[in-house]
């Protein structure tokens, strides 16, 4: 079991980095998905993996680590806030300039904003 | 009032006119002049004990390990400054109030000026020394913010730049100071570093020690060389220039001098750097001072000037001179403050500060004359005025002084400069206010308001006062300061004649000389103009310039706007540092069992490998990416649920539904494709790298999972705890809310943040611009359903909805004992709410839902911190849970625990979070044309029709 985990982890993040590496925004959000998994489940494998034994109190049994779960919890429910977000962000850039490349030096006709006239002051 | 108090009144007060600028201009100043004035409170009830002798202390442990404690403590010395600080501060208040227009956002100056005061405040009432150096550099950011506050005049940002890095640069070296001086001694309290003069002055760190400090006082009180920045930082509003450079910041420079004097006074070092300075310093301003055509300029120099001469007097060392060192500090204070408000209201009134421009306002401007000539005839030293009590008794101190064993230099010089500040004094009145009345002021010049004129003319009684009688107005008070300086009992005599003595006869001589200068001060001025003389401003661009060239350099190199590259670069510095790290370690084998691998997880494998992989491969079409993540996410919650976490399956999955939910409603207006635009080299160094970090951490936690814990782990404590601590049987929920509350607390507040910031950029958008007109012209680019709201989904939707909400309470209620809680429940229930608007449309539910998401949030957050508080009316620490079982007749035994609440928290922020977010890209929809419906079934047959209709 371990081992298909650990496959998993590391297929994950390399499909998220390779996805983050991307020109566009749209990618870039989903390779950033696929690392918030890669790592909620790196944090939660880190417990170390258990079968049938959740954190919950029963008389006498054995249980997996319940604090790694806890953190994966939040990590998974604020992944998706900032996933809203930077969504939100892609979207209005977009919007406001028809072009969703993220790098500087590939969007169409940049806004330039204004030389600051610091030479001249 | 506790003196920690009394420091931090200024900075809670400061969040005040901010908010109640909305409330109007008066009750801005009101709110800023009512903490100013309950801070003064807190300090003069404590004076009568300080004029006693007593030393006021307050101690607040902070960071103890580091020897950084709050600790404060009043004498003489921090009740002069810190009076000084709060009560001209109270002046400025008033004067701000009127000075400033209605153009100028009144509610940032006083918070600035507010900060700025709790700055200063915590300087001169710190007995910490690292405290004393956070408040320390907290005045030089609060005086860039107010030095800069016309932000629209390069004057302004360049000055403020300038009195930044100069007094930054100064601050940083005192840092290294102070911590010499703390190691010498083996504390950073004031009170134990002023008992150990011998050790210090014995120590051979003494003189770097010496260096260093002066070197921060230096810059701070602008003396030689460092002097330039104060004239560049009147580009401030006059206000500002009053208060920071009369009577506090640039007089930190010299508190310090003054609350160090015990310990680092008295050396020949001390002597000949701190006096000469303030020596060159104030004769070299003085005579700047009076070639200088603005109001406000002349007043900069002539203020540069008076603090070398306090500084000159800090340097002699000995107790007297100190004693009229604290008197000229408080002369100085009054007449300057007056002076400085004075210039800003005929520059208010007549628009211009040259003084060339400027003459004959003694019949146009009667009030403003009469306190402009009290201010300036006092700090001309003529009789009876405070500035001349002071000033001879500096002169008499300088003919005690003898300097490289000449005892002419000190005195000689002491009475040119003297000569000089006569002259000066005497051009400002003579050529502002008397001569001919002109016709060309560029405004019709008069008197102000009395709110104005009000404070300047307070100060300027209060000069007369102190002139005529200084032992009864100020005798006490400067004994009981000088007497903190010096470290014993000074003695105070201060009286307008001392019988024929040389300072007597200097003065003569300094005040006949000034007329003569000034009579003479047309062929000096051309003669000053036509000799070449360093420009300091220049001087110090053209050192700035290859510091900002370089810095330009490299951010411009590091930060260039490709944000692949950044990742690229980041990725592989992880890698290569997680690659050290593994050739450098040792290594065992792991030794931990593996537990075997049953082949229904197998083939959830196989599925979660096989989508992640078509995702590298399909990742250009976007809605086939989408529908691979979901798979994937589907399956990493299968995971969690065969992996003992059946909260995390829960928590993933419907987190899971409202992600590919939001993508879904982006996407619609993204392009549907990424075309293919890296070269084929760019995605295999891609693939490269992507591979690279798959390994790596597949690796390192395939490596951790078949290891044994190195420590026991905490989790016993929670797995033991949490029934008979925290009341819960479900682990994970008792951690969330109670074991680790506070964090959670912290992440539903990021969480509800999000959800804000959503919304404000979606209303950022929609307010016009490029953005807003893009959506008004939206034409969809795929063909539209017929059917917007199929009537299977309307039905189902609505059957299930109670049965959701159901569910929801369920799950939440459940939460403390069995796999649920808060964070569940709110998905679920968000998603029960979003399937009603998609499947019945957005106008139709939002018609039937009334509540307001902010207020889901804010509730959310308010009730999770309230229950944390409630936990102190226990007196117990902040979030601490109680539990307890009850029974009520008819019903079985249950539980009820105070935890609940802080979960109903979480449960509001998650639903106000997630639906705020789904909510806003909706209006991003109806902004493009996206019809809203009335009722509930809208099909449209006929699209074509349909859309015309709508637009």
């Amino acid at each position: 079991m371990e081992l298909l985990v650990a496959s998993a982890v590391g297929m994950m993040t390399a499909c998220g980095v390779y996805l983050i590496l991307r020109k566009r925004s749209f990618p870039v959000i989903v390779g950033l998905a696929m690392l918030s998994y890669a790592v909620n489940v790196f944090i939660f494998a880190s417990g170390r993996v258990a079968i049938g034994l959740p954190p919950i109190i029963t008389d006498g049994a054995a249980y997996t680590d319940p604090l790694t779960q806890a953190l994966v919890l939040t990590a998974i429910v604020i992944s998706f806030g900032m996933t809203a977000l930077i969504v939100m962000m892609a979207l209005g850039a977009f919007l406001e300039t028809g072009d969703d490349h993220i790098g500087m030096e590939e969007r169409e006709a940049p806004p330039l904003p204004a030389k600051p006239q610091e030479g001249a002051e | 009032m506790s003196l920690a108090l009394i420091a931090a009144l200024p900075f809670l007060g400061a969040l005040l006119p901010g908010l109640l600028i909305r409330a109007g201009r008066n009750a801005c100043a009101t709110v800023t002049g009512a903490v100013t004035a309950l801070a003064l409170l807190g300090i003069l009830l404590h004076a009568p004990a300080v004029m006693r002798g007593e030393v006021i202390t307050a101690q607040i442990e902070w960071l103890p390990a580091l020897g950084l404690n709050a600790n404060f403590f009043l004498d003489g010395l921090g009740m002069l400054f810190a009076g000084l600080i709060l009560g001209i501060g109270l002046l400025i208040i008033l004067y701000a109030r009127f000075y400033l227009s209605t153009k100028d956002p009144m509610g940032q100056f006083y918070t600035y000026l507010l900060l700025f005061q709790g700055a200063m405040v915590g300087i001169v009432l710190s007995d910490n020394i690292l405290l004393l150096l956070v408040f320390w550099e907290l005045t030089s950011l609060s005086s860039f913010l107010l030095i800069g506050y016309w932000k629209h005049l390069p004057e302004g940002r360049q000055g403020a730049r300038m009195a930044l890095t100069v007094t930054g640069a100064g601050g940083l070296a005192m840092i290294g100071g102070m911590l010499i001086l703390g190691n010498i001694v083996g504390s950073y309290d004031l009170t134990v570093i002023l008992q150990n003069k011998d050790l210090i002055q014995a120590s051979d760190w003494y003189f770097p020690a010496l260096i260093l400090i002066l070197l921060g006082a230096f810059t701070k009180s602008a003396q030689f060389p460092f002097h330039f920045w104060l004239p560049h930082a009147m580009a401030a509003p006059t206000p500002v220039s009053a208060y920071l450079h009369s009577a506090t910041m640039v007089k930190a420079g010299l508190f310090l001098m003054a609350r160090m004097w015990p310990v680092l006074a008295g050396t020949p070092e001390w002597f000949y750097i701190v006096a000469t300075t303030g020596l060159i310093t104030m004769v070299m301003a003085a005579k700047i001072a009076l070639f200088k055509d603005d109001l406000k300029a002349l007043l900069a120099f002539s203020t540069v000037s008076h603090l070398g001469l306090i500084t000159m007097l800090l340097g002699f060392g000995t107790a007297e001179a100190a004693t009229v060192a604290v008197f000229h500090i408080i002369n100085h204070a009054t007449f300057k403050a007056a002076l400085f408000m004075s210039a800003g209201i005929v520059d208010h009134e007549t628009h211009t500060r040259d003084i060339k421009r400027l003459g004959g306002l003694r019949h146009l401007m009667p009030i403003t004359f009469t306190i402009v000539c009290v201010a300036a005839l006092s700090m001309a030293g003529i009789p009876p005025l405070n500035g001349f009590l002071s000033k001879e008794l500096m002169l008499e101190e300088t003919v005690h002084t003898v300097w490289l064993g000449n005892h002419w230099v000190m005195p000689v010089l002491a009475t040119i400069g003297a000569m000089f500040s006569v002259a000066y004094s005497f051009r400002l009145i003579a050529h502002t206010f008397l001569g001919p009345v002109r016709d060309d002021y560029p405004s019709k010049p008069h008197d102000p308001g009395f709110g104005m004129w009000a404070a300047p003319a307070l100060l300027a009684a209060m000069v007369i006062a102190i002139g005529v009688m200084p032992m009864t107005t100020v005798g006490e008070l400067v004994r009981t300061t000088a007497s903190a300086v010096i470290g014993g009992e000074a003695e105070v005599y201060i009286s307008h004649w001392h019988g024929f003595v040389p300072a007597l006869w200097m003065s003569i001589i300094a005040v006949g000389a000034g007329l003569v200068l000034l009579g003479a001060h047309k062929p000096l001025e051309a003669m000053w103009l036509s000799t070449p003389r360093p420009e300091a401003k220049a001087i110090f661009d053209a050192i700035m310039e290859p510091f900002a060239n370089a810095a330009r350099a490299v951010t411009d190199r590091l930060h260039d706007g490709a944000l692949a590259r950044y990742l690229a670069v980041a990725t592989l510095t992880i890698l290569a540092a997680g690659y050290f790290a593994y050739e450098t370690g040792t290594h065992t084998p792991g030794t931990r069992a593996l537990t075997p691998i049953e082949p229904v997880p197998a083939i959830g494998w196989l599925l979660l490998m096989g989508a992640t992989g078509s995702l590298f491969t399909y990742h250009r079409n976007r809605l086939l990416a989408l529908v691979l993540v979901g798979v994937i996410g589907l399956m990493v919650s299968v995971g969690f649920v065969y992996l003992s976490a059946p909260d995390l399956a829960l928590t993933q999955i419907s987190v899971e539904v409202a992600t590919v939910m939001l993508l879904l409603l982006a996407l619609n207006f993204l392009p549907k494709d990424s075309p293919v635009e890296s070269t084929a080299g760019r995605r295999g160094r891609d693939g490269f790298i992507a591979a690279a970090a798959g390994l790596g951490i597949g690796a390192l936690i395939y490596a951790l999972m078949t290891r044994d814990f190195a420590f026991p782990t905490i989790a016993e404590y929670h797995l033991a705890n949490s029934k008979p601590g925290g009341g819960g049987t479900n682990v994970v929920n008792v951690i969330l809310v109670d074991f680790r509350g506070y964090d959670t607390f912290g992440e539903i507040t990021v969480l509800g943040i999000a959800g804000l910031v959503i919304y404000a950029l979606v209303e950022a958008l929609l307010r016009g611009g490029p953005a807003n007109d893009r959506l008004l012209a939206w034409v969809p680019d795929q063909k539209r359903a017929g059917d917007r709201h199929p009537l299977m989904l309307v039905v189902a939707t609505r059957m299930i909805l109670p049965i959701a909400l159901m569910v929801g309470v369920y799950i939440f209620l459940r939460g403390h004992n069995e796999p649920g809680g808060g964070f569940i429940a709110g998905l679920v229930v968000a998603i029960a709410t979003i399937m009603q608007y998609m499947a019945s449309g957005f106008g139709w539910a939002a018609a039937r839902q009334r509540i307001d998401y902010h207020a889901l949030i804010g509730w959310g957050v308010t009730i999770a911190g309230l229950c944390g508080v409630g936990s102190w009316f226990a007196a117990r620490p902040f979030m601490t849970t109680n539990y307890g079982y009850f029974k009520l007749p008819f019903l079985e035994k249950f539980e009820l625990a105070t935890a609940a609440i802080f979960d109903l928290g979480v449960f509001l922020t998650v639903v106000g979070a997630v639906m705020l977010a789904l909510a806003s890209i909706s209006r991003i929809a109806i902004r493009a044309g996206e019809t809203v419906n009335v009722e509930p079934f809208d099909i449209q047959p006929d699209e074509e029709a349909a859309t015309e209709g709508a637009r």
